[in-house]
């Protein structure tokens, strides 16, 4: 029993993680209409700052704060330079421009940093365990499980309820309108393509004091977010939450029950998904 | 249907092909003779690749599926079964379609992003298998130890060990495939998948069954897929669960890229361009991706027809205005 509620536990706070960084692809593809292959490097990228940030300061707050800061700007970047000449072609062009950049980032922090692993110790005030009816937990982990509806929630005030938000929303559903009524498109696009950047760095530097830092996360994270984003309806909000509890628990209760499949379960939930609602559990009806 | 003059100069590009491919051993040291070999297998795989995506409109991210159950079930007879290369080879290609013949069933109503993503899951589902299932495919270690016996029977029979014997396999399988395919995407059927592409839904009003002719290319993809695969793990003596990876199957994606997915030898193309930069870059250093991903990035967006497609349609345009045509967009 006391086993089964921990790996409840862990797969809550997993897809929390995973949570954060398929909002962002999911709120870029929903805006920009484009699939963002190199979404798991910068992922990468924010817990390779972090690392970077809590080596130089000795701070893991500053460093959560400045790392997705970062990512950011490299996402404009991305953005306005190589992003917005294709807006418009088709998707798998997008899909293997974004997968170009995924080969750049992951070789430059390969450079950068090597190809070791790389250790990021929690906050002290996060740095211990919890007594749980009978078993110890660690509070990090119970910090991610806060902070994932946190940020979720936050997110879905921000595009509810402030200008911006539904700004964000009507371009869109549809560009050329909101360009219509006086929307700067292009300065929203980057935009939100920053946005989505940023959190994807937040959840690298989150991550960074659970998993390894090394030049591998960004590949596995891009594909179980993928499955995210597509069994939960690609570009919809409950369904990246949806989809992020789902396979995060899957994945916590797989390595319990089915030690043996659970390099296999994400693709199975997918394919099953897929094969049934083709374009997955939340689609946007249109 | 090509012209005459056309027709003949193609049979003189085969028999040119023909030549340089059986001479250029002759001239080349081993280890070139080597890479030239996997360019070839590899050139099998992205053709194979192609036709789904160039031709079809279909982006497969789980080709390396099809390349990996080759090369696993090729390796697995030889090993485990008969001493017999192509019978190991026909029945690795045939596993490999009937693979193919299931994952298409299910993805081939799916499109773009959503038909890319169930590939690729399909994709590391064997992935995930062949990493599992240690009692037959030897886990992570691969499939290891391929002896390559001598080809034919007793007194005539040829050793294909060397690299120079086994470079021939591949060229013989190779131009077999490019031959297989061209009749194929010249055919009536490469021409309704070509609609397909261009526009599924008119394609649709006019009574063809969308999902049959996909779901056939995808298979006839799979077929092929699974001879580079077998072929590649006779190349390597082993078969080894990274065959099928999904960035194993971003490798054919990337050659099409490269060499452009509108002509019928892009792939190949792709796939020289690819192995002499990895081969150039990795004498220098082993972080070589990141060549590849700047090379990648501008090709996408100034030249997506690719280096043979845009050098193919800068010559077209150059000969149509030389006639007093105009130029035109389209390709073919």
């Amino acid at each position: 029993m006391n086993l089964f509620f921990m790996n409840l536990l862990n797969g809550i706070s997993l897809g929390m993680l995973l949570f954060l960084i398929s909002i962002g692809l999911t709120i870029i593809f929903g805006v920009l209409g484009v699939l963002n292959f190199a979404h798991g490097s910068l992922y990468m990228l924010g817990a390779y700052f972090c690392f970077q940030s809590v080596t130089l300061f000795h701070n893991f707050w500053l460093a959560l704060l400045v790392a997705p800061v970062v990512v950011a700007l490299i996402g404009g970047t991305i953005e306005m330079a190589l992003l917005r000449p294709v807006y418009g072609r088709d998707i798998s062009v997008q899909l293997l421009l974004t997968f170009g950049i995924l080969l750049v980032l992951d070789d430059a922090v390969r450079l950068i940093w090597g190809s070791g692993y790389h250790i990021v110790d929690a906050p002290p005030l996060l740095n211990g365990v919890v007594h749980l009816y009978g078993f110890t937990y660690p509070v990090y982990s119970l910090f991610i499980l806060v902070m994932g509806p946190l940020i979720g929630m936050g997110l879905w005030g921000f595009f509810r309820f402030t200008l911006w938000g539904k700004k964000i929303r009507a371009a869109s559903m549809d560009r050329e309108m909101a360009a219509g009524i006086g929307i700067h498109v292009n300065r929203l696009f980057t935009g939100v393509f920053m946005f989505g950047t940023w959190l994807a760095g937040i959840g690298g530097a989150l991550a960074s004091p659970l998993r390894a830092v090394g030049p591998s996360m960004g590949e596995k994270i891009i594909i179980e977010s993928f499955i995210v984003v597509v069994i939960g309806g690609l570009g919809s909000f409950p369904g990246a939450f949806v989809g992020a509890l789902i396979l995060g628990i899957i994945n916590a209760y797989g390595a319990q029950f089915l030690p043996r499949m659970t390099m296999a379960l994400p693709y199975i939930l997918l394919a099953i998904i897929l094969i049934t609602k083709p374009h997955g559990l939340f689609a946007a009806k249109s | 249907m090509p012209r005459p003059e056309n027709k003949r100069r193609e049979i003189i590009i085969w028999i040119g092909t023909l030549v340089i491919l059986g001479l250029l051993p002759l001239i080349i040291n081993t280890y070139i003779t080597m890479l030239i070999t996997e360019i070839l297998i590899m050139g099998i795989f992205a053709l194979s690749f192609n036709l789904l995506f160039g031709y079809g409109g279909l982006l497969s991210f789980g080709h390396a599926a099809f390349f990996g159950v080759g090369g696993y079930v090729t390796a697995f007879l030889l090993i485990n079964a008969f001493p017999s290369v192509p019978a190991a080879l026909i029945m690795g290609s045939l596993a490999a379609m009937l693979a193919a013949l299931v994952v298409g069933y299910f993805s081939v109503r799916l499109d773009e992003i959503y038909f890319a993503i169930l590939t690729l899951g399909f994709g590391m589902m064997f992935y995930a298998l062949v990493h599992q299932w240690r009692s037959v495919t030897g886990g992570s270690d691969g499939l290891t130890g391929i002896v390559l016996p001598p080809l034919g029977i007793a007194p005539f029979s040829v050793e294909i060990s060397s690299p120079r014997a086994f470079y021939y396999i591949a060229a013989f399988f190779f131009l077999i495939t490019a031959f297989i395919l061209l009749k194929i995407v010249r055919s009536s059927f490469g021409l309704i998948l070509l609609s397909i592409r261009e526009n599924k839904e008119r394609t649709t009003f006019t009574g063809i069954n969308i999902r049959a002719y996909r779901l056939s290319a995808f298979v006839i993809a799979g077929l092929f897929a699974g001879l580079a695969g077998g072929l590649f793990a006779l190349f390597d003596r082993m078969a080894s669960p990274s065959m099928m990876h999904w960035t194993a199957s971003a490798e054919p994606v990337l050659m099409t890229i490269l060499g452009g997915a509108h002509v019928f030898l892009g792939p190949v193309a792709g796939a020289v361009l690819f192995f002499f930069i990895e081969h150039f870059i990795t004498k220098f250093t082993d972080v070589w991706m990141i060549f590849l991903g700047a090379i990648l990035i501008p090709l996408v967006i100034f030249f997506p027809e690719g280096v043979l497609g845009t050098l193919l349609a800068g010559k077209r345009r150059g000969r149509k205005i030389k006639n007093g045509e105009g130029p035109d967009d389209t390709h073919s």
